[in-house]
């Protein structure tokens, strides 16, 4: 297919904004939570009252750089608050405070995947800096007049800035899903993007395939999903080669997207770039800390998606396919460790937790931590079915159970019947009786159609309500037709 | 009718006979009404005090604890530092009627103290003047000559001192805005180190040179004042957790040569060639008294001194720019709708709330920030700014004390006669230098020029505030109604 995009590249870079999970705001003591009635979560210093001053949030800055370290970016021990100027209503103080051109970490790294050769692809993180969010214009609540609602005002937020390293909207898609997944792993904020606690803004040029100098970008602004991420480049790649096919040259201007009308318009002109007047902020000095600091919370990062994703490989030997689905989340990723542990069988309780529990999980809409089967029962559980005690069938029926009753799976399998009969005369038995019931298909069978073998199996498997073990009746039902 | 004798008293001694029980807890307080009334601080007369409620902080100190260092005593307060229940508009239509859900961290501390707070005193709209003539409630006059200014931007402050309504008031300082007033009306006024005392409710001008000042009839009283007010605040960032000495302690000292081991440096920047012959003498009367209580004087040099103007006119309104665009008409304070959108609210509130000489620094300050300038001014001010902190920095680690210069270069000018800002920024120019430097600074009475107070200022290294009160207390002492001469 020929497109307008054939013979361009398209060069991203993004900005993911990432709320801290605090208890109280980046510089007052007002409450950060999430939900609340407007403006219940505002005081003198959000409000920007006349005499407020900010002071700053330690455990935001101990988040900020656990996630600076997490991002492999270097922390400096000298980071300064800057402060960017503009008007806009849901803009308490008429600036934003922010970090400038000394930002807390620079120069981190995400492994996205892999490139065509095998090898890791890695984007470049420029830069990690903490700022205070901003509140909220409501423009659709009243008729006639906006409202503000400013609880969201002052909340700490990081700033996470890539290298222009991506080439594609799925490259963009994969890496906001890599660095949100570091973000969890390092719990410095929920990263939730329907509820904006993590947006995106896309940087995005155009360039003839081949050059390497960079085009005119773009800015798509408040990206909220990443489906919105991809959908949105897409777009604004095809405005952008339509505009240089044309011979037209793209215009740096700030872009939105509507996810409803699946279009990226200009938002509403400025004159030229806005001058922000950033200049360090007199209110704060600057942000000190402490090597030790520096070097504690390095020290107390926990395992990183990628180590996580190769000690899997080395450890238990699984697909790459399940290590990438068990490394989602640390805490998918510790209740498979525990399982397999508790079980001794990686494999099965990969199958077992990506397969049955992790469908109990979706569908009770639970927390996986929170899911009735303990790590102990369903350890319990592919014990008996390693042991040959119950059929696969049977342990999904004990399982479903064990989902309504805390018992002892051996015990619940005695008491439903379900343990496996390998009990030669009694296989032998149902045997003889399926025979009898089929005549036609076992003539058929003994005279060496060996096709019908599963047809029998399965009659057999059902006579037996899932008991038998499968393995036995087909070696049984072998011997019927082996010669002599 | 009160004991006016009460007001010639140091706050100190009146607050230790309300703490003994030998004069009644209102007796202060009583004073200052009645004062206040005879001298008319209220626009009908000197335009000093925008706010007065000797009754309802008569209501307040009957339920305090009357056991602290000011117990009992009144305190006038700049416009500009937050109290609850008083408006805090810092002299501008912008605030009209604003009141503070907080008070001050420096309001508090006095409450603590026992302190009452019965009037909040006029300034310059936003701190931005030196004559208290920038007020949007109109002009404070001087209170020795109604023609002319008080000074500022804490005019309001000081007239209320220097006309014996209390003995204690605070103001605050960007560029000289207790010194200056002080040196004009007649009294002592201090800029404690920048960080020594919190700037938390004090509506901000220029962050990185804001501090509250404090007036005082006497040395003592600005030092009790201080005294009340310092130290580390956990709601101002900017204030160090230095040890707060005990700024009083000196004040008893007496024999043959009090100064004895003391250097005072006389930086020869702040005596040019153009300083008033009358005002050099006052200086070199200072010195030569100071020298017979033991001191060495010495002549030292601060470099950079002329460049604290242009340096302090770049920074000042930078900081300023940014601290003021948080009066949008959207959350409290004026609002004018204009009916034009956002955009038309914005002009309309802005344009209608500041005066001209908040909005001509509102603009010198937005052109300093901006793109394509920053470098050339912002970046530059700042970096010469770093070269007048180091003048001081290496003038006391040279063995110098304390610093003597004139606080101003004129005495109180007539009301209406500075046209020209820059003239009106120049009277700064002995004064800025300290805010620049983040060094304490005050200014006490040296004598009079035409009958016209005339102020000596003293200033030190950074957080060695008692140093500069034993020399001012001895100074003091030595000069005894000369200083008012």
């Amino acid at each position: 297919m020929s497109a307008v995009t054939d013979g361009y590249e398209m060069v991203i870079g993004l900005e993911i904004h990432c709320q801290l999970k605090t208890r109280t705001k980046l510089f007052s003591a007002a409450s950060a939570n999430f939900g609340d009635a407007p403006n219940a979560n505002t005081d003198a210093v959000c409000l920007g009252l006349p005499g407020a001053l900010p002071v700053c949030n330690k455990h935001a800055i101990e988040l900020a750089t656990r996630a600076a370290l997490g991002l492999e970016c270097t922390v400096h021990p000298v980071s300064v608050f800057a402060r960017k100027h503009y008007f806009y209503p849901d803009l308490p103080k008429g600036y934003q405070i922010s970090q400038f051109d000394r930002p807390l970490a620079t120069g981190g790294r995400v492994v996205v995947g892999a490139n065509a050769d095998g090898s890791a692809r890695v984007i470049g993180i420029t830069r990690v800096h903490v700022e205070e969010d901003a509140g909220k214009s409501v423009h659709d609540r009243f008729a006639g007049v906006s409202a503000i609602d400013l609880n969201r005002a002052g909340t700490p937020l990081i700033e996470i800035v890539s290298e222009p390293d991506l080439r594609s909207s799925a490259d963009a898609g994969a890496y906001v899903r890599a660095v949100k997944q570091i973000i969890e792993y390092t719990d410095v904020s929920d990263a939730n993007m329907e509820e904006g606690s993590l947006r995106v803004d896309v940087n995005i040029s155009a360039r003839p395939r081949g050059s390497t100098t960079f085009g005119t970008r773009t800015e798509i602004k408040n990206l909220n999903s990443i489906s919105g991420v991809e959908r949105s480049i897409e777009i604004e790649f095809a405005r952008q080669c339509g505009v240089l096919a044309a011979g037209g040259e793209v215009e740096q201007r700030t872009m939105l997207w509507d996810g409803v009308r699946n279009e990226v318009r200009p938002a509403r002109s400025k004159e030229g770039s806005p001058d922000y007047r950033y200049f360090p902020e007199p209110d704060l000095p600057p942000l000190v800390l402490e090597p030790a600091f520096i070097e504690a919370h390095r020290a107390a990062l926990p395992e990183l998606p990628a180590a996580k994703r190769a000690r899997f490989a080395s450890q238990y030997g699984l697909s790459a396919a399940d290590i990438e689905q068990l490394t989602v989340t640390t805490t998918l990723a510790d209740r498979f460790e525990a399982v397999s542990k508790a079980s001794g069988d990686a494999k099965r309780a990969a199958n077992w937790i990506l397969g049955v529990v992790l469908a109990s999980v979706n569908a009770r809409g639970l927390d996986i931590t929170s899911h009735p089967v303990s790590v102990e029962r369903l350890a319990a559980l592919i014990g008996l079915e390693v042991q040959g005690a119950v059929s696969n069938t049977a342990a999904k029926q004990i399982f479903a159970i064990l989902e309504q009753e805390d018992a002892e799976p051996s015990l619940i399998a005695e008491r439903e019947g379900l343990l496996q009969v390998s009990d030669d005369s009694a296989l032998e038995r149902w045997i003889d009786e399926v025979m009898a019931e089929m005549p036609a298909e076992a003539a058929r069978f003994l005279a060496g159609e060996k096709k019908l073998q599963g047809v029998l199996v399965g009659a057999v498997m059902k006579k037996s309500k899932g008991s038998a073990d499968p393995k036995k009746v087909n070696q049984l039902l072998g011997q019927r037709v082996a010669p002599g | 009718m009160s004991d006016r004798s009460i007001l010639a008293r140091s706050a100190a001694d009146v607050a230790a006979d309300i703490v003994a029980g030998v004069l009644p807890t209102t007796a202060a307080l009583d004073a200052c009404r009645d004062a206040a009334t005879s001298v008319q601080v209220g626009p009908e007369g000197l335009n000093a005090a925008l706010w007065f409620d000797a009754a309802h902080a008569r209501e307040s100190l009957t339920s305090a604890s009357m056991h602290g260092a000011l117990a009992g005593i009144p305190v006038a307060v700049k416009d500009n530092i937050a109290t609850l229940r008083m408006p805090t508009t810092c002299g501008s239509r912008m605030l009209e009627g604003y009141v503070s859900p907080f008070e001050a961290t420096v309001v508090a501390r006095l409450h603590a103290a026992g302190a009452v707070i019965p009037m909040k005193t006029n300034m310059d709209e936003f701190a931005m003047g030196s004559s208290t003539e920038n007020s949007a409630w109109g002009p404070t006059k001087h209170p020795m000559d109604p023609a002319r200014v008080p000074g500022g931007s804490s005019g309001g402050s000081a007239a209320v001192v220097a006309a014996g309504v209390t003995r204690i008031a605070l103001g605050s300082e960007t560029g000289g805005s207790v010194r200056q007033p002080a040196a004009f009306c007649g009294i002592v006024g201090v800029k404690p180190t920048y960080g020594r005392v919190s700037r938390h409710g004090l509506v901000a001008f220029a962050s990185s040179l804001d501090q509250v000042g404090v007036f005082g009839q006497s040395v003592d009283d600005a030092a009790l004042g201080l005294q009340v007010i310092a130290g580390v605040d956990p709601l101002d960032s900017t204030t160090v957790d230095a040890p707060v000495a005990d700024y009083r302690a000196t004040r008893d000292i007496t024999g043959d040569r009090p100064l004895a081991g003391v250097v005072v440096g006389r930086p020869l920047e702040y005596f040019p060639a153009s300083l008033d012959p009358a005002m050099r003498a006052l200086l070199d009367r200072a010195a030569d008294t100071l020298r017979a209580l033991g001191a060495e004087i010495r002549d030292v040099s601060l470099p950079h001194t002329d460049l604290a103007i242009p340096v302090y006119y770049i920074v000042a309104p930078a900081e300023a720019s940014s601290n003021l665009a948080r009066f949008d008409g959207v959350r409290y304070g004026l609002r004018v709708d204009d009916g034009d959108g956002l955009r038309g609210m914005y002009e309309a509130t802005r344009s209608r709330g500041f005066g001209p000489e908040v909005t001509r620094r509102i603009l010198l300050g937005t052109y300093v920030l901006s793109a394509g300038y920053y470098d050339a001014y912002y970046k530059r001010a700042m970096a010469v700014r770093r070269l007048i902190t180091d003048d001081f920095a290496r003038v006391f680690a040279s063995g110098v004390h304390v610093l003597l210069t004139p606080t101003t270069p004129t005495t109180a000018f007539l009301a209406g006669t500075k046209k020209d800002p820059y003239e009106m920024y120049l009277s700064d120019i002995f004064t800025a230098t300290a805010n620049l430097a983040g060094v304490p600074a005050m200014s006490q009475p040296i004598g009079r020029i035409e009958g016209l107070p005339v102020g000596g200022q003293l200033l030190a290294a950074q957080f060695d505030e008692a140093t500069m009160f034993r020399v001012a207390y001895a100074l003091e002492r030595a000069l005894g109604e000369e200083a008012h001469r």
